[in-house]
């Protein structure tokens, strides 16, 4: 696909312009009618020769984007993966079903029971439009098709067309080579697909597609200055808002621009008339989305694109005094006086709002992408969610493979031929890097910017080595080269000449560059393909004899409970499991992964990591019929809730302090042996895991109650349960669910944890069980 | 078609199958006896008798029979069950421990009678129904004070007691004038027990000890913390009658005269008969059995139950509770039957007012909050069954067009807006034209 695109360059020089005229004419003269028609509609002049490539490399990496993310479907079926895409499709169920308004009115009372949530007012409805709008389209023109395979195309189709942005972005940045590089290196580009594979229903999935949009129109509209790019951009970030909580970086990344070009006295017209409109006109448009509202103008995160309209209100005023002040002293008294005022008015401002309470100050999220550290201390809610975490710097190779190589090169090439467009796409770049570095998740939003970067160096080079290597044949055509190409090209030429070996060597590395772009092609498709295309609904393993083992247990359980369990009941499991229960198992759940309430799910956590006496308590006023854990050991799979559970302690101690994570731990280690902490041996997450499995025996040559997940026997192998009793584990042990039992109907405390004693007297019994609860 | 001649046939039978235990008919009907030995039946046979000539059918059988069971194919064959066997170690057929639990969990009714020399299952019964006997087997509640006088200065086991439970549910509306001999063992409450109440319970200078020896030791049961006769209501209202004495029932007791020691008053005859008695129509729901129907709630001035309140909304609550006694259901009339209309805490609680006729309803506003809540009826009195009614109801927010559509206050702001617009017409309107 990269190697597609090398051709392009070559014939995207103009270089060859002679010959081809004469070639085009020679067949012109000799045939006969038929054969000269399909031939003159063969034979094109070279420019719509070179569109027609362009064209249909396009049309290639367009259908290449799309079905590379199909891995996943062809494997396991055409279902939604993961947690999020969970409630995304089940919001554009109900969109499909009840309509617009319904579904901008939903109040859901089957999740954060009894809270209840408003869905129409804490989501971001883009993504569900987008797929509901497609559907009704597809409908309207007579294809029969569930909304669920709308959903499960969705992220691939927009990824597709982020391909074109790509490409028209590379083009107003460097010109169309680059974008056809751009292009391809992003169609496959892993850290874009683990967000975007066929299944992958979530927000990112057209975000970045808006993302680049509004960055491309932008970035047009600043290179033009035209108020139509502007609008464009405008749309493209209110459609952006609307379907992913990652507009705050555009937000901010723009009047970064912005006040970088005012710096570097850069400012022009074109710059004043595409932020102003596009500021004006996308904040009106973004308030317009519920869960947004009012905080362009309310809150912290938004007062930096404030700041730099005011600001750019006053360069502009000083420009026209400037103009109309003859007198350079007069000028500059009345520069520095207006520029104190205007700081002064500014802080005023802020601060007045700041302390009123009127601008809120910047949220936890954000002081914790900008200080990686913040919320380890602060947030544990937020540093409890894995793609929340600080970046391996083998998850950057992983996902960005030779473009980490190349992105460096590309900025040398941006410095090199800097404009108002490079000095965009190198603070993209730049910034994006960072925050990449600080969550896991956000490599999603460098890797459009680390694709370009590196189109950029790609695209050079080749046009550079190929310029080069052809360099013999036009030795005498080296005014064209200078005409066409770059300074660069030509002085290269000319160094050709007295070079000899050069020629050899450019043809070594561009054969070399071919190789790794070939490599990272591979790279890509075995990425996809191994890491990238799982559900994680559905695990897959491999067995002893090499060969697919699936785990189902997940849907196994859902379906449980969908149909064993009464309508009303509401199951408490640990947020991360929320969605997919209300979606798939229609059952009301206590909390979910809209963790919008942190004393709801601390409540929970709580429960999890009493004992199970207090822990009833908790459940019983939650009104708590069912308790869902996910469990490992049998399977050894890792990431269940007993790997959890240290999160759950932490944030449950947050808000509870009678948790203390050092209960839990011994000697600050975690562990489930029979060294393990006693209060770690008896909390509710312990027994419920647990129960039953020291009978089990998971492996050969291992005692009963070998824990495969953390390769240690379990230390307390005879767990008996008072409060809940077992309602269904499924086949490999991976979800357990247990019922909650009504209150004893004779005695309401008469079981404790404290073993039944029938030989000590009554008195004493009583004694017995306020020693241990005292 | 041939399916109506057997219909026919059955017909004059329906009155027999229906006899048994139902929510329509709260009352226990059969009712197993277990005695120790068939001699009880004519010693204690005033008991049985007021019991079978309420209607109730008594199946005497002696505990180790080897052919009793209280089930058969999964349905329990009596409603109530008499354990007038405080030796038996255990009980013959299918009947254990486990069997007699679930017979009370699955809402039948139970009488216990124990003695001195109590078996470990008479007391491991006892004790899953939150009341432990003492530990002691040979020692008896003595009381030398407030014994019943007799012609024989005995040990004072012999106790008349007036230390009723002031319930006329429990007792019924008849005062109880004279005191009611005891002669048994005594037993505590399970402190963690919230159900289970003293009916009958001990003077303060009572004390149980075994009779016959010294006492060594201070007694681990004294004073009224010492219960006689005690009742359990289950949560599925269920209900458990446990008694320390067996002989109280008997026939010698409910006929004998009753003097208590330092009284000058000599009844002719005992309340016993009278006591125990009533506690059985109690113990078999004769009385203060409660049943709410008909719950319905709505918005005012509407008539069907809507599936979801908005905030604000003005809706009515009604429930309609009758009071078995006896024959059929009657409305039952209190004045403090309250409402809470719930979440996580009580966002509304009220009285419930009532028109007499069973019907109680009120009328409330929906709180400015939104949640899944529910209306909740918990009425607990002593004596009666316990009423726990909840109904699930959400309440949304408005949605986007059920606010008001302007605002007075607003009217700065929509001039604001349009004067702007307007200026800028005319501005422009300037700017290009007016060179």
């Amino acid at each position: 696909m990269v190697g597609k695109a090398e051709p392009v360059n070559g014939s995207v020089k103009s270089g060859s312009n002679q010959s081809i005229p004469a070639a085009m004419q020679s067949p012109l003269k000799k045939s006969d009618l038929i054969p000269n028609l399909s031939l003159k509609t063969l034979k094109l002049k070279t420019k719509q020769q070179e569109l027609l490539i362009r064209v249909s490399i396009l049309c290639l990496v367009y259908v290449l984007a799309f079905i590379t993310r199909l891995f996943s479907v062809l494997r396991y079926e055409s279902m939604i993966h993961e947690f999020d895409p969970y409630f995304n499709y089940r919001t554009t169920l109900f969109l499909t079903e009840k309509g617009f308004y319904e579904f901008w009115n939903w109040f859901d009372s089957e999740s954060w029971y009894p809270l209840g949530r408003i869905i129409g007012g804490t989501l971001y409805p883009g993504l569900m439009v987008t797929a509901a709008i497609i559907y009704w389209l597809l409908r309207f023109l007579r294809f029969a098709i569930h909304i669920r395979e709308v959903c499960v195309l969705t992220a691939p189709f927009f990824a597709s067309n982020t391909t074109l942005v790509a490409y028209f972005f590379g083009k107003e940045v460097w010109d169309s080579g680059a974008g056809l590089v751009a292009a391809a290196l992003i169609a496959i580009c892993p850290g874009y697909i683990s967000r975007s594979v066929a299944g992958s229903y979530d927000n990112e999935g057209v975000a970045i597609f808006a993302l680049l949009l509004t960055f491309y129109l932008f970035v047009k509209a600043v290179n033009t200055g035209s108020l139509a790019w502007a609008l464009a951009s405008a749309f493209g970030y209110f459609y952006m808002v609307s379907a992913w909580g990652g507009y705050v970086f555009i937000i901010n990344l723009i009047p970064l621009y912005v006040l970088v070009l005012l710096i570097t006295g850069r400012y022009s017209m074109r710059l004043y008339v595409a932020y102003n409109s596009m500021y004006v006109l996308g904040m009106l448009l973004a308030m317009q989305i519920r869960f947004v509202g009012f905080q362009h103008v309310q809150s912290g995160e938004h007062m930096a694109a404030m700041g730099v309209f005011f600001l750019l209100q006053v360069f502009f005023f000083l420009d026209w005094v400037k103009h109309l002040l003859s007198d350079t002293k007069l000028f500059q008294a009345f520069l520095r006086i207006t520029v104190t005022t205007a700081i002064a008015v500014g802080a005023i401002a802020l601060g007045v709002g700041t302390a009123s309470g009127y601008i809120s100050p910047w949220t936890g999220r954000f002081y914790s992408l900008l200080d990686p550290t913040y919320a380890k201390d602060h947030i544990p809610i937020i540093a409890s969610v894995s793609e929340h975490q600080p970046t391996a710097w083998s998850s950057f190779m992983f996902d960005f493979h030779i473009l980490l190589f190349l992105f460096p090169a590309g900025l040398y090439f941006c410095f090199k031929r800097l404009s108002d467009a490079t000095i965009f796409i190198v603070m993209y770049g730049l910034t994006s890097i960072y925050f990449a570095g600080v969550m896991v998740r956000l490599i999603l939003v460098a890797t459009p910017a680390v694709c370009l970067i590196s189109a950029i160096a790609v695209s050079a080079t080749i046009k550079n080595l190929t310029l080069v290597a052809r360099a013999k044949n036009k030795v005498t055509q080296t005014g064209f080269v200078r005409g066409s190409s770059s300074l660069k090209g030509s002085s290269k030429a000319s160094l050709d000449q007295s070079q000899p070996f050069q020629r050899n060597g450019a043809i070594a590395l561009l054969l070399g560059a071919f190789y790794l772009l070939s490599k990272y092609a591979t790279h890509c498709t075995w990425v996809t393909s191994e890491a990238y295309s799982s559900p994680s609904i559905v695990l897959a393993a491999r067995g002893a004899h090499g060969n697919r083992v699936i785990f189902d247990d997940y849907r196994e359980a859902y379906f449980w409970l969908r149909k064993n369990t009464p309508p009303d009941a509401k199951v408490m499991s640990w947020w991360d499991y929320g969605y997919q229960i209300t979606a798939m198992g229609n059952r009301t759940v206590i909390v979910d992964n809209n963790t919008w309430n942190n004393t709801h799910i601390a409540t929970v956590g709580r429960a999890m990591s009493s004992y199970e006496n207090e822990a009833y308590e908790i459940m019983r006023s939650l009104d708590v019929d069912y308790v869902l854990v996910v469990f490992g050991g049998v399977t050894g799979y890792s990431s269940d809730d007993i790997n959890k559970f240290l999160w759950m302690v932490r944030i449950g101690g947050g808000v509870f302090p009678v948790i203390k994570e050092p209960d839990y731990l011994v000697n600050g280690e975690y562990r489930v042996d029979k060294g393990a902490a006693p209060k770690m041996l008896n909390c509710l997450m312990y027994k419920l895991s647990y129960y039953r499995f020291g009978e089990l025996t998971t492996e050969y040559g291992k005692p009963p109650g070998y824990d495969r997940a953390r390769g240690v026997e379990i230390g307390n192998k005879d767990i008996k349960l008072e409060y809940l009793e077992e309602a269904f584990t499924t086949s490999n042990w991976i979800v357990r669910i247990y019922k909650v039992k009504p209150p004893n109907n004779r005695c309401p405390y008469a079981g404790n944890d404290v073993p039944y004693l029938p030989w000590v007297p009554t008195v004493l019994r009583y004694h017995f069980q306020a020693m241990f609860h005292g | 078609m041939p399916k109506l001649p057997l219909f026919l046939i059955l017909i004059p039978f329906l009155p027999f199958l229906c006899t048994s235990f139902s929510p329509e008919n709260p009352s226990s009907r059969r009712v197993l006896v277990l005695l120790d030995d068939l001699a009880l039946k004519s010693s204690h046979s005033v008991y049985f008798k007021s019991l079978q000539s309420r209607g109730f059918e008594l199946d005497f059988k002696l505990a180790d029979d080897p052919k009793i069971g209280l089930q058969r194919y999964g349905q329990y064959l009596y409603d109530g069950l008499i354990l007038f066997c405080p030796t038996t170690d255990r009980f013959g057929g299918s009947i254990d421990l486990a069997a007699i639990l679930d017979f009370v969990d699955s809402g039948h009714d139970l009488i216990i009678a124990a003695d001195n020399n109590a078996s470990d299952l008479i007391r491991e019964i006892a004790t899953e129904c939150g009341v432990d006997f003492d530990e002691d087997p040979a020692a008896m509640v003595i009381d030398h004070t407030s014994y019943a006088v007799s012609e024989t200065e005995g040990d004072h086991t012999l106790i008349a007691s007036d230390d009723f439970i002031k319930s006329n549910v429990l007792l019924g509306s008849e005062k109880i004038e004279a005191p009611v001999l005891f002669q048994g063992i005594g037993h505590s409450l399970s402190p963690a027990n919230s159900l289970v109440l003293k009916v009958l319970s001990a003077s303060p200078s009572a004390y149980s000890a075994n009779p016959k020896s010294k006492l060594s030791n201070p007694p681990s049961l004294t004073g009224s913390a010492i219960s006689l006769v005690s009742i359990l209501q289950a949560r599925n209202n269920a209900r458990i009658l446990i008694s320390g004495s067996l002989v109280m029932f008997s026939n010698r007791f409910f006929r004998s005269g009753v003097q208590k020691a330092g009284t000058l008053t000599k009844h002719e005859k005992s309340s016993n008969e009278q006591f125990l008695t009533e506690l059985s129509k109690w113990v078999f729901h004769e009385r203060g059995h409660l049943k709410a129907v008909n719950v319905q709630h709505h918005k005012d001035g509407e008539a069907d139950e809507p599936s979801m309140y908005r905030i604000n909304d003005d809706l009515v609550y009604s429930v309609e509770i009758y009071e078995w006694s006896g024959r059929s259901w009657e409305p039952y009339v209190a004045d403090d039957v309250q409402v809470q209309f719930y979440m996580m805490s009580p966002y509304v609680l009220k009285n419930l007012s009532t028109d007499k006729k069973g019907r109680y309803f009120t009328a409330f506003k929906v709180p400015d909050v939104y949640g899944v809540f529910q209306f909740k009826v918990e009425y607990q009195r002593l004596g009666y069954t316990s009423l726990s009614l909840s109904k699930q109801i959400p309440v949304r927010p408005y949605r986007h067009n059920e606010y008001e559509r302007f605002i007075p206050a607003a009217y700065p702001y929509y001039g604001a807006a349009f004067s702007m617009m307007a200026g800028f017409f005319i501005f422009t309107a300037v700017h290009l034209y007016n060179k």
